[in-house]
């Protein structure tokens, strides 16, 4: 539940970003089928958790640590919207002015994705149809099981 | 769920229109927000809304599971196949300039069907998920009320 109130906020986030693609994204994965999977996957392991013996005081340290070590990396970084920053001189500038000639779609986000990103994007579907495979190989071969131990 | 009829009522009512939604982010994507991804996964929603519903057997009946592996994999085969044919005409992989005689026309061309593939991968993987966790699901209640029997 609350992961589904942290993706339809983060939509709002990104709409103000004015970044109406990625909000539509959160909001139909994030808030609407990842919300359904975390409940299915929730109603499969049950109510109950083993007690674990987790070393509680060591995970704090290491997530301590790292989070410093993150947000120190992020010190480098130049500031938020730069206009002189890497990421706005690169390419970006080029798809911002060719793409109108060279692809002709009106949506820019579309035109990067799919043409000038085209490798990405197969390689996102490969990945989206491998996780889909994965899970149905992980959760036929439990079922098969089941069916062989009925008594159990 | 046969006594949810006001659910039932709603539902009915709804999945028409939120396949309807997805069609149209799917193929207005080049013009608005949104694309293959978004739309796959609102068409996944509106199934998955339907099997929820109606209940997983209904909705296995719309879209058999192995329907939808097969669909899955002519998404991802769709979009490599449009990489090969632009090889075939001339142009490097994934150049969709070369799929016409316009390069703009082209590029059109090519990002429909590639975006095209994208939604039917996703669309079909997100249903079959929800089928392996629901098929899973039912089978864990029909468990515990033996069990408890």
């Amino acid at each position: 539940m609350l992961f589904g109130i942290y993706s339809l906020l983060s939509a709002g986030i990104f709409v103000g970003l004015d970044a109406v693609d990625v909000a539509f994204t959160e909001a139909a994965v994030g808030g609407g089928i990842s919300t359904i999977l975390m409940l299915g996957a929730l109603s499969l392991i049950g109510k109950k958790q083993e007690a674990g013996h987790s070393n509680a005081g060591m995970a704090v340290v290491i997530v301590t640590l790292t989070g410093a070590m993150l947000i120190y990396g992020t010190l480098d970084f130049p500031g938020f919207g730069h206009p002189e920053a890497p990421v706005h001189q690169h390419v970006a500038p080029r798809y911002i002015e060719q793409s109108p000639q060279e692809v002709g779609v009106p949506n820019m986000v579309t035109s990067v994705l799919a043409s000038y990103r085209g490798y990405d994007t197969l390689g996102e579907v490969a990945v989206i149809f491998t996780a889909g495979i994965g899970v149905l190989t992980l959760l036929s071969g439990r079922r098969r099981h089941k069916k062989k131990n009925p008594g159990s | 769920m046969e006594h949810h009829l006001v659910l039932r009522v709603v539902a009915k009512l709804m999945v028409p229109l939120i396949l309807l939604f997805a069609l149209y982010v799917q193929f207005h994507g080049d013009y608005g927000p949104g694309g293959g991804f978004q739309a796959g996964v609102i068409f996944g929603a509106g199934f998955i809304l339907y099997g929820l519903v109606f209940g997983v057997d209904r909705a296995h009946r719309v879209a058999t599971p192995g329907v939808l592996i097969a669909f899955a994999a002519a998404g991802v085969l769709l979009y490599a196949g449009v990489g090969v044919v632009s090889l075939l005409l001339g142009g490097n992989y994934l150049d969709y300039g070369v799929l016409s005689h316009d390069p703009v026309h082209g590029q059109h061309l090519g990002i429909l069907l590639i975006e095209l593939g994208v939604g039917t991968t996703v669309a079909s993987v997100m249903i079959t998920l929800f089928y392996a966790f629901a098929a899973d699901a039912d089978m864990e209640f029909t468990d515990d009320e033996e069990a408890n029997e």
